[in-house]
């Protein structure tokens, strides 16, 4: 009752993003001080805003006025990261299994996940974490049956047709294929979060000696 | 920041003798980075950490330390003011009783001890002036998920040993006015419906309104499970969409969970609606076993009813 939900699309697109960025935008320059927070996602934005100060009706009312005559932002609006990462079977144990499924090598896979842009479409799960998107339709592979009880920071991991990179050690049920020494969360940054939504985002394969170059850590996900 | 000693204990300082279940550093919550991933924390019960608060002068989402289920006990290392509210957790000042909601002086090497619960589930402590720590992103509020907050920053819980120093001095101490009791079994939360009650079956509305839900030992800061009757909808999983304070969201096996202070950000399944701040605040006292009710409100009950409760801390 302290939030409405804006509703733009019904369906997950990369098309749709520039829209989403658009009415983020306006609904923090139009809500201003009345705004607590504001969490876009693939197709929607939650507005958080103060009750103390807005009744739900005015609140409507300025979200409606925030959004007339809204335009797409510039498909540059987001910003470009390239994310260095080591795709190996023992940080990524689903690696060999997803090769396998398409009757190819390890490598192609890398090939694959690494050949194309990615959308970071929603933050959550934990701070830092950017749902992103869509991975080639080859690689869609569904969520683990039984999540596993630790996933090491800067794991790699696709779950149907949308790839993330654990942001802190967690739980978690994604198909893991690599891992990076980048840190997507750190307080001690200036940019808490690497990520915001609507950035794109690419993978970059890197060796093992890059990868520990980097401080990337190389204990074996079954031995964490 | 304080810089001497002196200043450091000026509004004095606990030490944690021994824990129990779980004692947070808690206040209002975290704002401003939810759409980073970053969770909105706080105290479940924010009526209660706001008595405590008032008791002492403080402004009412100062941080305190949320007490769930009891155990804790804490000794004064100089005589300080404290105030305590929500659940009876039979609390003791060296061995003797105290009541429930109340500011109390603990002197120079008294310890303030809680058992365990006798109503409601979570107690509040007030320090003056709130609790002296390093705030993250403008919260001391302790999520351990996501390693943020409390004393040592990173999500910690109180561990024995521990010292808790006030923020600054008491104001004159208040006397608590007789307030709502802890939620026993028939306790109605209120619940503002959503826009995909459109979608559930007319059959289970009425039974999510009409008959009584059993909270369940799955139930933490995180969100609380609801067993009952089961509620069918025709949506399915949705994609996934920010998450309110209060959402009752219905997976798939019909049994709502409703998602409080810690919850992920985003999530995607049918939410019946959203928890009145009021009922999110009841809903944070109610142990596993309660039976509650939900009922409808419109939007302007549920945040006339709030308003009427910060008023009361004017």
């Amino acid at each position: 009752m302290d939030a409405l939900m804006v509703r733009l699309f019904d369906a997950i697109d990369e098309a749709h993003m520039p829209w989403i960025l658009a009415a983020d935008n306006a609904l923090r320059a139009h809500l201003g001080e009345a705004l607590i927070d504001l969490v876009p996602s693939y197709t929607t934005l939650l507005v958080h805003y103060d009750i103390e100060q807005l009744t739900q009706i005015e609140a409507k009312g300025l979200i409606q006025e925030a959004l007339r005559g809204l335009q797409p932002a510039s498909t540059e609006a987001g910003r470009e990261h390239r994310i260095p990462v080591w795709y190996d079977d023992s940080v990524g144990p689903e690696l060999p299994k997803i090769a396998e499924r398409l009757g190819v090598d390890s490598d192609e896979i890398v090939r694959r996940h690494s050949g194309r842009d990615y959308c970071a479409f929603a933050l959550g799960f934990t701070p830092g974490y950017a749902f992103m998107g869509m991975v080639e339709e080859a690689l869609a592979t569904p969520r683990l049956k039984t999540p596993r009880q630790k996933v090491a920071a800067g794991s790699v991991g696709i779950a149907e047709r949308q790839t993330a990179i654990y942001s802190m050690r967690s739980p978690g049920g994604w198909n893991l294929i690599g891992r990076t020494a980048v840190k997507l969360f750190d307080r001690e940054r200036d940019e808490i979060s690497l990520f915001r939504p609507g950035d794109r985002v690419r993978f970059e394969p890197i060796s093992r000696e890059a990868f520990i170059e980097q401080g990337g850590d190389t204990t074996p996900l079954e031995e964490r | 920041m304080a810089t001497s000693k002196e200043m450091q204990t000026a509004g004095g300082s606990l030490v944690v003798e021994r824990t129990g279940p779980l004692a947070l550093v808690q206040d209002a919550g975290r704002f401003g980075a939810r759409h980073l991933g970053v969770t909105q924390g706080g105290a479940l019960d924010w009526i209660s950490l706001g008595w405590a608060n008032w008791l002492l002068g403080n402004a009412p989402g100062a941080a305190g330390i949320e007490i769930a289920i009891g155990g804790l006990s804490l000794k004064a290392e100089q005589t300080i003011r404290l105030a305590i509210a929500g659940a009876d957790l039979g609390a003791t000042r060296d061995g003797e009783p105290l009541a429930a909601s109340g500011s109390f002086m603990l002197e120079q090497g008294q310890v303030l001890a809680f058992d365990q619960p006798k109503s409601g589930l979570r107690a509040y402590l007030a320090l003056p002036g709130g609790i002296d720590a390093e705030p993250f992103m403008g919260s001391l509020s302790t999520v351990a998920r996501e390693q943020l907050g409390g004393l040592d920053g990173r999500g910690g819980a109180l561990q024995v040993g521990d010292r808790v120093m006030a923020a600054g001095h008491s104001a004159e101490a208040r006397e608590m006015p007789s307030v709502a009791a802890m939620p026993q079994d028939g306790a109605v939360l209120e619940l503002v419906t959503g826009a995909q009650i459109a979608h559930f079956e007319g059959a289970s509305l009425f039974a999510a309104f009409n008959q009584d839900w059993q909270v369940d030992s799955r139930a933490d800061r995180m969100g609380v499970r609801l067993t009952g009757p089961e509620l069918r909808c025709q949506l399915g999983g949705m994609i996934s969409e920010g998450i309110p304070l209060g959402a009752v969201q219905v997976p798939p096996d019909g049994q709502p969970i409703i998602l409080l202070n810690d919850r992920q950000t985003i999530g995607g399944y049918p939410r019946l609606g959203a928890l009145s701040p009021v009922a999110c605040a009841r809903l944070g006292q109610c142990a596993p076993g309660t039976t509650i009710r939900l009922s409808p409100v419109t939007p302007h009950q549920a945040r006339t009813r709030y308003l009427r409760q910060l008023a009361l801390w004017r």
